[in-house]
């Protein structure tokens, strides 16, 4: 019928709206990207949202500098390929005082390079407004995240004093200092994403594909091996068949064993397999509840 | 399967949201466990940490809580209860589900107010061994509130009263005769177990007394396409794109209604007319968008519109006043005050207002409404607000998307309120003191003028008279009466008109179009036809005045022997080509209420002095006819 409406336009205006009613009520608006399926699928929505303007937003991908280097070829190419102004920003003094890649862990490096280095950039730039890919599905405590979250002046999220958000109109009011998270992703799942990337046939980086790579188990977790993960005592070095779920830091990001090779076979393993993609990182597993934690300080 | 075959499956799904109420104890989680669990709705890793949690936390002994499926953060995990909205997902092949879990604890309302606002269908839990009770009743107000075009109600815990068929047959007898007094479309009953699994996506084998469809079966088949308002275009622009200086375009999300181009369309709330050039969407140009479509508009001609204003076709337009009446729920710990500015943002336009009087308050669990002066957190009340600045709104149950708003606080920066605007002049609640025949005052008496009728006469050379003209809508009344001042005027002689649109803009403004309404309206026109009269004016009032005793009201005050009464007798087929465009058919849907010849009577002048077939006549052989009549006198 005419006038049907599916599932995936409903979220793709639905996420336009969010955009525009941002980019029209605030003064600075940024859109964090992570060079991950979400934040390629919220860039894409972005460019869509401002036809045939441009993105009237800058992009920002805070750098811990242990991402994947594939991640980081990737990101300079899309950026200059879609014409948008990208800012990277690390926090290079967390980096100086803790040194040697072995001296990090994984919740330091989501403390420092993350939280903070994100805090930094914000503030750095005057952002009242960030745009992050985080959907509502992907973690319990992220079920009850407003999609325009208010943070104080010290970018903190209280989860028992959240702005209530009815039909889409967004309160939006704010003094200086203060800034919201905003995910106009809230309400896609995986599967709407995957068949969004595969829809709108967007790029995505490689190691979201199945290649024979070094890899080393570490405890429980499949470890992509190279300058920032080097065998210890009792470890070896194996070649696998892998490929990543989600991207983060090589750190704390493990591989799952595949062999799809292609969008169609990846799609096929994750709609088909039945494990929350979250699962291969560390970061939510340090301790029940911890996502929760994390977002009170201002990660994502 | 493969991921093609996935994808095209995927491809022909539509969206259902929906809204689950109850507390603790109705088993509201253990539902929504029980969806996601039966549905494979759960991956297997969330399903493992329900599993641990289960052990630490579940009520279950043993089994596997489905309960803690739901539970969201760790502070009511420790509680045992939700205190705020969690939006699950899940799909089915045929639809994909949002579903708005709102907690049934102390902020009840305003927690299922925030997710009953984007719902299409409610699920009412009931439990099976209480019945209907006082927050089923609140449940289903607030859905009503909310204008959710429909409810499930899930009778729960069917396991623990034997399956009986007699205990559902009495909670449906219950509900509906509680729900007959509330606005609410569709009602569908389900006998369930979320425990045991009984008709939640399994057909129980338990109660074969139940032919109806389980749940899940409900929920993938209930037809909520046309839920959608299709008929009146309200575009709010949004942003105003103009990447460079040759184009210019107006994005939005179509609230309601569709646009083409080559349209005629009206911008709100300048009145400027142009027509849409393009419609263009993400994906190219589109020749219709319709709800919930984010698009953008080009226009042919250069005009001023701006964020906050509204595209809407030029025969259908929504009511633009800074008045509103609306009901009002309250989200604050800090209570609604009246003379108090706050913030109040409708579509893409926000506005300051205050709260000039609060009607009453509704108890959610009894419906009683009271009489107060203020209102506290998670309380509801019918207020009037005044606005800064005129906005464009349509009454929320009509259009979900013009109809609401949101009340922010300016201190705070928080949304305090939200509101949903009613179908009614507000006029017709406010104190508007329609006149007896007796004066309020008993201590006011006649002033007499030092200068008498008779002087005045023999100044103006001719005894003024008040001509009366009445007929339907569209009979031409308005052009008679301004053609029919001018000739007099150009003759030399002192007229003027006091027409009934104008009349409603100005000195009868605070009046709806109830027969009493009306019936103040004719009086004050008379009043003032009087005391033109007096002053020497030859006075023609243009008024529907469709009751026989009202004209006979006006004859009175006016005098009989200056009343002239003149019945424009087009008949209603022909009227309604006449009309306004658009206005006899916004009548006939309910649009306009209380619309003479539609909605209300017109009673046939019973001696008039002049009958006018304005349907035969041209404007001109009327007015000579008048003229003709005058100089007979």
């Amino acid at each position: 019928m005419k006038y049907n409406v599916s599932n995936l336009k409903q979220l793709e205006a639905e996420s336009i709206h969010i955009m525009r009613e941002v980019v029209a009520e605030f003064e600075n608006p940024v859109m964090m990207y992570s060079v991950g399926k979400d934040s390629s699928v919220m860039v894409r929505l972005a460019q869509k949202a401002f036809t045939p303007g441009s993105i009237p937003f800058p992009l920002l991908h805070v750098d811990t500098t242990f991402k994947f280097k594939e991640m980081i070829e990737f990101r300079d190419q899309f950026v200059k390929d879609i014409g948008a102004r990208l800012i990277v920003h690390t926090n290079h003094d967390a980096l100086e005082r803790i040194g040697h890649v072995g001296n990090w862990t994984c919740s330091m490096c989501a403390d420092l390079l993350k939280t903070q280095a994100l805090i930094e950039a914000l503030k750095l730039h005057g952002f009242d407004a960030a745009f992050g890919g985080a959907r509502r599905d992907e973690e319990k405590s992220r079920a009850k995240e407003r999609i325009l979250s208010f943070r104080d002046s010290y970018m903190q999220w209280d989860p028992k004093n959240q702005r209530p958000e009815l039909w889409n109109l967004y309160n939006t009011r704010h003094v200086k200092g203060e800034s919201f998270r905003v995910f106009p992703l809230s309400n896609w799942t995986e599967l709407d994403i995957w068949h969004y990337i595969y829809a709108e046939k967007i790029p995505m980086v490689p190691l979201y594909f199945a290649k024979k790579r070094p890899v080393i188990k570490r405890d429980g977790m499949l470890l992509l091996a190279g300058e920032l993960n080097k065998a210890k005592d009792g470890e070896k070095v194996e070649e696998m068949m892998i490929r990543f779920r989600t991207l983060g830091c090589q750190l704390c990001t493990g591989a799952v064993r595949s062999k799809a090779t292609t969008l169609e076979e990846v799609i096929e393993e994750t709609m088909l397999a039945r494990n929350s993609e979250r699962q291969s990182r560390a970061v939510d597993q340090d301790r029940e509840g911890s996502m929760e934690e994390k977002k009170k300080e201002g990660y994502f | 399967m493969d991921a093609i075959t996935l994808l095209e499956q995927d491809k022909k799904k539509d969206l259902l949201r929906f809204v689950t109420a109850g507390s603790v104890d109705d088993g509201k989680s253990t539902l929504i466990g029980r969806l996601l669990y039966d549905s494979k709705g759960i991956y297997e890793d969330q399903l493992d940490a329900v599993k641990t949690a289960s052990d630490r936390w579940g009520t279950v002994g043993g089994d596997i809580d489905l309960a803690l499926v739901t539970d969201g953060l760790k502070a009511e995990r420790e509680q045992g209860i939700t205190i705020d909205v969690a939006y699950r997902y899940f799909t089915t092949p045929k639809r994909k589900f949002i579903i708005a879990d709102s907690p049934g604890h102390e902020q009840y309302t305003r927690n299922m107010a925030t997710g009953a606002s984007t719902a299409n269908l409610s699920i009412i839990l009931i439990d099976a061994e209480n019945g209907v009770l006082t927050q089923s009743k609140r449940h289903t107000f607030i859905t009503s509130l909310l204008g959710i075009p429909h409810i499930v109600v899930a009778v729960n815990k069917m396991d623990l009263v034997d399956y009986s068929e007699d205990v559902y047959s009495k909670i449906c007898e219950d509900y509906t005769e509680f729900a007959a007094k509330l606005e609410v479309a569709d009602v569908t009953f389900i006998p369930v177990s979320a425990l045991k699994g009984d008709n939640v996506v399994e057909t129980s084998k338990n109660m074969p007394w139940y032919r109806g469809s389980t749940l899940l079966n409900h929920l993938e088949s209930v037809h909520i396409a046309s839920d959608r308002n299709l008929i009146d275009l309200r575009f709010p622009v949004q942003y105003v794109l103009r990447p460079d200086r040759t184009f210019r375009g107006y994005l939005g999300t179509v609230a309601s209604g569709t646009i083409k181009p080559g349209e005629e369309v009206m911008v709100i709330p300048s009145g400027v007319k142009t027509k849409v050039k393009t419609v263009f969407s993400p994906d190219g140009e589109l020749d219709e968008a319709f709800p919930p479509l984010a698009v953008g508009i080009t226009t042919e001609d250069e005009v001023d519109i701006s964020r906050g204003d509204m595209l809407v076709h030029v025969h259908n337009v929504p009511k633009v006043d800074r008045t509103i009446d609306a009901m009002v729920v309250w989200m604050s710990d800090e209570p609604l005050s009246l003379d108090k500015d706050y913030y109040i943002k409708q579509t893409t336009k926000a506005v300051s207002g205050r709260v000039s009087k609060l009607h009453y308050r509704v108890d959610v669990n009894t419906l009683h409404r009271s009489k107060e002066t203020e209102l506290n957190l998670n309380e509801i009340g019918r207020c009037v607000f005044t606005l800064s600045q005129p906005i464009a709104y349509d009454p929320y149950n009509r259009n979900r998307a013009t109809g609401s708003f949101i009340i922010v606080d300016r201190i705070t920066n928080n949304t305090v309120g939200a509101g949903m605007i009613l179908d009614r002049v507000p006029a017709d609640v406010s104190d508007v003191s329609i006149s007896d025949s007796e004066p309020k005052s008993k201590h006011v008496t006649s002033q007499k003028s030092l200068i008498t009728i008779e002087e005045r006469i023999e100044r103006m050379g001719a005894k003024p008279k008040t001509i009366w003209l009445t007929g339907l809508a569209g009979s031409g009344k308005t052009t008679i009466a301004y053609n029919l001042e001018r000739k007099l005027f150009d003759a030399g002689q002192n007229s003027y008109v006091i027409d009934g649109e104008n009349a409603r803009l100005g000195f009868s403004k605070d009046l709806g179009f109830s027969a009493q309404e009306r019936g103040e309206n004719i009086r004050r026109a008379a009043e003032f036809a009087r005391m033109l009269n007096e002053a020497g004016v030859i006075t023609i009032c243009s008024f529907l005045s469709p009751y026989e005793s009202q004209r006979q009201l006006a004859r009175e005050i006016i005098g009989t022997e200056n009343y002239i009464e003149v019945y424009l007798s087009a008949p209603l087929d022909q009227c309604r080509k006449r009309a306004k465009p658009g206005i006899y058919d916004m009548a006939s849907s309910g649009e306009i209420k209380n619309f003479t010849g539609v909605t209300a009577p017109y009673e046939q002048p019973e001696n008039p002095d002049i009958v006018l077939p304005t349907h035969e006549f041209s404007v001109e052989m009327s007015v000579a006819k008048i003229i003709a009549f005058l100089e007979t006198i």
